[in-house]
């Protein structure tokens, strides 16, 4: 269970199936995975998050990082 | 990386450093043909990776064929500090007229290089130091520059030896200062060196230790002393806790997060950073502390990673609470080592306020990794704490809530 960090996924992206690959594909510590071309995360990866944004600049406004600690 | 006394003399004889007659044997019928070979008395010397071997009867003497493979079979079976002989080095008997010690090693605080040689030689170096400094030299040189045998000379000279002897032992020091630069040795020592009455000077025993983040980088000398690549070699076979550190690091090639040595002390210890470790580990134990482990974090584990070894130590019995400290770093981060502690602590059943007695990490993402600690309620201290101070806080943390 993820303790530090949340990622909201905007459901506008599950249209884009490209989109959704190549969010997975720039994360360096593999938070995403497509499924069925949907993206979801990772739960167990979700904490090894580096805050590197990576997938907010792949996908401006429909990926959101949460920090659960602030 | 340890070597067995055979293993060290065969590479002093490949540096060309004169040795006395010996065979490594593994049971009492080589320890007679070996004896025979030698033809006359032998000394037969139990090959374990201990210090002590004569109080504890590891080495004796013989002279026939028969006595050796007598005193070889007694010797086989003879643990020393816990551990068992691979086998035996018979070695030929040899009058000596003169011993002395010649070792070199690293002085971490002159940063250098150092030969350490004494005109004692044959008995505890320490005891030679403390009882009679005159009769030691020490010599610091650089690792960078070609070794010159001038600086042997003047190691040896710095006793007082001259003539002859000066020259033969000059050939000796500098042979071994050569292999000590050229393997990558944390220690090269020769003790003793004997002057034979003949004259000549020979090396009796040595005791070499290679670095072992350098072994792979010595892979035909290891090959040809039959050293396999998954020997690690240290004082004492590794605990289950060590080998369980050990499998936390290799899971991940993300960062650092173990090289763990076990003690008994009641701190666990999370500790790294360019020297930082041994320097925080030191501090604790000034501050009167007993830490439960030695381990080095660092280059950016994954919060897994660092998750799993604080698991792993807080799980261990006798550790009341852990302490995670470092010099300021660049290469890790802070926000990475906090989450992985407190998801630790947590994971593993305690309350990271409790459990953690001081998180002292200041560096990169530092303001993020202190958002987490005061979110959980852990104790942390900035750069404008000391690691001395850091070390005492832990320690007088752990006493006040154990």
């Amino acid at each position: 269970m993820a303790m530090f960090i949340r990622v909201d996924i905007d459901p506008a992206l599950q249209q884009d199936p490209a989109l959704a690959k190549r969010v997975a594909e720039v994360c360096p510590v593999d938070i995403f995975k497509v499924v069925d071309a949907r993206l979801e995360t990772v739960e167990a990866n979700l904490d090894e998050c580096t805050l590197c944004d990576l997938c907010t600049i792949a996908a401006p406004g429909k990926i959101s990082v949460v920090k659960l600690y602030r | 990386m340890r070597f067995y006394e055979f293993e060290s003399k065969q590479i002093l004889a490949k540096a060309g450093i004169p040795l006395p007659k010996s065979h490594f044997c593994k049971t009492p019928d080589q320890a007679a043909a070996a004896a025979f070979e030698v033809g006359g008395p032998v000394v037969i010397k139990s090959q374990v990776l201990s210090g002590g071997r004569m109080k504890a009867g590891g080495v004796k003497f013989a002279d026939s064929p028969g006595e050796a493979a007598e005193h070889a079979r007694a010797i086989l079976a003879l643990p020393i500090s816990n551990l068992m002989p691979v086998g035996v080095l018979v070695e030929e008997k040899r009058a000596i007229a003169q011993e002395y010690y010649a070792a070199v090693t690293w002085d971490g605080r002159a940063k250098k290089a150092v030969i350490i040689f004494s005109d004692m030689g044959g008995i505890d170096i320490e005891e030679v130091a403390e009882k009679h400094p005159e009769h030691i030299s020490r010599t610091h040189f650089s690792a960078s520059r070609p070794f010159s045998d001038y600086i042997a000379k003047n190691a040896v000279a710095g006793v007082g030896v001259t003539g002859n002897d000066l020259n033969a032992l000059t050939r000796i020091v500098a042979g071994l200062a050569r292999v000590f630069l050229e393997r990558d040795m944390t220690l090269a020592e020769i003790n003793p060196i004997g002057k034979l009455e003949d004259g000549s000077i020979i090396a009796l025993d040595a005791h070499m230790d290679m670095e072992s983040e350098a072994a792979r980088q010595h892979l035909d000398l290891l090959k040809e002393l039959g050293v396999g690549p998954e020997e690690k070699r240290q004082a004492r076979p590794p605990t289950q806790f060590e080998i369980d550190a050990e499998r936390v690091d290799s899971a991940d090639t993300r960062g650092v997060a173990g090289n763990l040595t076990e003690f008994d002390g009641n701190l666990g210890l999370i500790i790294g950073a360019g020297g930082g470790s041994l320097t925080l580990f030191d501090a604790v134990r000034a501050a009167g502390g007993k830490p439960a482990n030695y381990c080095e974090i660092g280059g950016n584990p994954s919060v897994s990673k660092a998750a799993n070894l604080t698991k792993l130590i807080c799980a261990q019995p006798g550790v009341e609470k852990i302490a995670v400290m470092m010099n300021v770093v660049s290469n890790t981060r802070v926000d990475i080592v906090a989450r992985g502690v407190v998801k630790g602590c947590i994971e593993a059943g305690f309350d990271p306020a409790e459990k953690i007695a001081i998180f002292r990490i200041p560096g990169s993402w530092e303001d993020e990794g202190f958002a987490i600690l005061k979110k959980y309620g852990v104790p942390y201290v900035d750069r404008s704490v000391s690691m001395d101070e850091a070390a005492r806080m832990a320690v007088e943390n752990t006493k006040k809530k154990a």
